[in-house]
C-alpha cells in the first residue's frame, strides 16, 4: 500500500513504521504524502485507539532526505506542502499517539517525535537539533513543540548549539516519558500503547484537544473549554462504565465511546 | 411538519429547527433546497409557537456549496429570467432570531445561506471559504457584499480572491461569526442560545433584528431617527407594561409577545 512507510493494525493499536532503512528513515515528499494517509487512516479507523509512530532499522528518523531535494526548491513551500500537513493531521487526531523512537531522531524526525503525544526512547535513541549545522532553523513545529516541553531556556540551547542528546539526558529534561533498554525496546512499546489503547480514548482525544489549545488561551477560555469538554465527556459511554465499574468494585472495560 | 425532501424541520419548546439534508452532497444547495428553506422559515416566521429559529447542517458539512451541476449549463439571460435570487432576497425578510450551527464544511452558497443567519455558531473545525473564484463566477448569493461588511474590504479581497478556507478561529477574528464551540456541542450551543432570546420580549427581538440590519446601510443619523421611532414604537406593546413594571417590583417579567 505504501512505499516509504508500513501500516499495520494490532489489537487496537496502529502501527506507522518509517520505512527506508538504508537512508535512516529520511523525509522524501512521498513519505510526507504517505503519513498523512496513514495519520488520517488511524483517525478514521474507529477500532484504532492508539498509535505508534516508529523506524525501521536502526534510526528513527534522520529528517530531510538532503539528497533528494532539488536545487533552487522553496524551502518555506516544501514545509507547507509536505511537513505542515503532516504535523497538523497528528495533532488533529484525538488519539494517543506515541513516537517510539528506536534510534537516532533528528533535525525533522525530532521535530515529528515532538509532535506526538509521548516519547518513549531506546536506550540507544539520541536526539539532534540538527538543523543549526546546516544553517537552518528548526522547522515542523519544533520551535512550538520544543520550549513548550523543555522550557525556553534548554529549548534554545538544544536549537541552537544543535548538540546531540541522549536517551538518558532527554528522559531528564522531560522530553521522553520514559527510556528502555534496546531489547525491551518494542514488547515496552507494545504495553504501553495497549494501555492507551484500552483507556477512554474520547476522554484522551478532549484532553489532547484543549491541552493543545491551553497554550494559546487565557484561564476564563480555558474555563469554558473544561465545561464544554466535560459535557461531551460525561455524556459517553465510558464515563458510564467508568461510574459502575468504581460501585460494582470491578475494573472497568472502555470502549473508547 | 411539511414534507420536505432536501430539509429536515421540528420545533421543540418554542425554538424551530432547520437541517440541511443532502448529507450524500455534503448539503450542496440547490434550487428545490432554496425554495423549501423559504417555506420552512416563511412559515416558522408566521406560527406564533416559534420564537427563534436554529439552522443546522450535518456533522460532515454545514453545506459544501452550490450545485455546480444544476447552473453549469446556464447563461446570463437564463439566470437572469430564472431570478433565483428573489427566494435569497426573501429570506432576509424573516423577522425572527435565526440562529446558525456550523459544523465541518460551509462554502460557496452554502456560506452564503449561514450568513443568512443573525448569529452563528462554529465548530472548531469549522471551515468557511467562497470557492467561486476557481471555477471562474464569484459569490452571486450576498457573498461579496455581506463578507465586505463584515470583515472589511482589505481582508474581504485578500479572502475572495484566493478562495481558499478559513478556519473558525479566523472567522471568528475577523468578526464573520459568533463563537466557536466544540464540535459535538455546535447544535446544542446553538439551541441554548435561541432558547435565551425567546425568552427575551419578542417584540424587542423583531425591532432590535430590524434596526441593527437598517444601520448597516443608512447613516448614523437615519439610523438613530430609525431607531427611536422603533423604541416609541415598543411604549405601544403589553410587554414593555410588563417589563417596566416587573422590573419595579423585582420580579421576573412574563413577556406575550404583544
Amino acid at each position: 500500500m505504501f512505499e516509504t512507510i508500513s501500516y499495520e493494525t494490532r489489537g487496537k493499536t496502529a502501527w506507522i513504521t518509517l520505512n527506508r532503512p538504508d537512508k535512516l528513515n529520511a523525509f522524501t515528499s512521498l513519505m510526507h504524502k504517505e503519513m498523512v494517509s496513514a495519520i488520517k487512516e488511524a483517525n478514521k479507523d474507529s477500532n484504532v485507539r492508539a498509535v505508534v509512530i516508529t523506524g525501521a532499522g536502526r534510526a528513527f528518523c534522520s529528517g530531510q532526505d538532503l539528497t533528494g531535494s532539488p536545487e533552487g526548491a522553496d524551502y518555506g513551500d516544501v514545509l507547507r506542502k509536505g511537513y505542515n500537513p503532516m504535523v497538523q493531521a497528528l495533532v488533529a487526531m484525538e488519539k494517543p499517539v506515541i513516537a517510539a523512537v528506536n534510534g537516532v531522531a533528528a533535525g525533522a524526525g525530532m521535530s515529528l517525535a515532538l509532535a506526538c503525544d509521548f516519547r518513549i526512547a531506546s536506550e540507544k535513541a539520541s536526539f539532534i537539533e540538527a538543523f543549526i549545522h546546516v544553517g537552518l532553523v528548526p522547522d515542523s513545529g519544533n520551535l512550538y513543540f520544543l520550549p513548550r516541553l523543555v522550557g525556553h531556556a534548554k529549548a534554545m540551547e538544544l536549537a541552537v548549539l544543535g548538540e546531540k542528546i541522549t536517551a538518558q539526558q532527554a528522559k531528564e529534561f522531560g522530553l521522553v516519558t520514559k527510556t528502555v533498554s534496546e531489547e525491551e525496546f518494542m514488547l515496552e512499546v507494545e504495553i504501553f500503547a495497549e494501555k492507551l489503547a484500552n483507556m477512554p480514548t474520547k476522554a484522551i482525544g478532549l484532553i489532547k484537544r484543549y491541552m493543545n489549545k491551553s497554550w494559546e488561551s487565557d484561564l476564563n477560555e480555558v474555563l469554558e473549554y473544561e465545561a464544554q469538554a466535560q459535557k461531551i465527556a460525561g455524556e459517553s459511554a465510558d464515563h458510564q462504565e467508568g461510574l459502575h465499574a468504581f460501585i460494582e468494585k470491578r475494573k472497568p472495560a472502555f470502549t473508547g465511546k | 411538519m411539511s414534507n420536505y425532501e432536501t430539509i429536515l424541520t421540528s420545533i421543540e419548546d418554542g425554538i424551530a429547527s432547520i437541517q440541511l439534508n443532502r448529507p450524500r452532497v455534503l448539503n450542496a444547495i440547490n434550487r428545490p433546497m432554496v425554495t423549501e428553506l423559504l417555506d420552512a422559515f416563511e412559515s416558522f416566521d408566521r406560527n406564533d409557537e416559534v420564537k427563534a429559529i436554529v439552522l443546522t447542517g450535518s456533522e460532515r458539512a454545514f453545506a459544501a456549496g452550490a450545485d455546480i451541476d444544476e447552473m453549469k449549463e446556464d447563461t446570463a439571460v437564463s439566470l437572469e429570467l430564472l431570478n433565483q435570487f428573489k427566494e435569497w432576497d426573501r429570506l432576509a425578510t424573516i423577522k425572527k432570531p435565526i440562529i446558525g450551527a456550523v459544523n465541518g464544511y460551509c462554502f460557496g452558497g452554502g456560506f452564503e445561506l449561514a450568513l443568512c443567519a443573525d448569529i452563528l455558531f462554529a465548530a472548531e473545525n469549522a471551515q468557511f471559504g467562497f470557492p467561486e473564484i476557481k471555477l471562474g463566477v464569484m459569490p452571486g448569493a450576498g457573498g461579496t457584499v455581506k463578507l465586505t461588511k463584515l470583515m472589511g474590504q482589505k481582508k474581504a479581497l485578500e479572502w475572495l480572491w484566493l478562495g481558499d478556507p478559513m478556519t473558525a478561529d479566523e472567522a471568528l477574528q475577523y468578526g464573520v461569526i459568533n463563537r466557536v464551540i466544540a464540535p459535538e456541542l455546535v447544535v446544542d450551543g446553538a439551541k441554548k442560545y435561541a432558547k435565551i432570546v425567546a425568552s427575551r420580549a419578542p417584540l424587542s427581538t423583531r425591532l432590535i433584528k430590524e434596526t441593527v440590519y437598517k444601520s448597516i446601510d443608512y447613516s448614523t443619523h437615519e439610523g438613530m431617527q430609525f431607531e427611536r421611532k422603533n423604541f416609541y414604537l415598543l411604549f405601544s406593546s403589553q410587554d414593555q407594561k410588563e417589563g417596566m413594571k416587573a422590573f419595579v417590583e423585582k420580579r421576573p417579567a412574563e413577556f406575550k409577545g404583544k
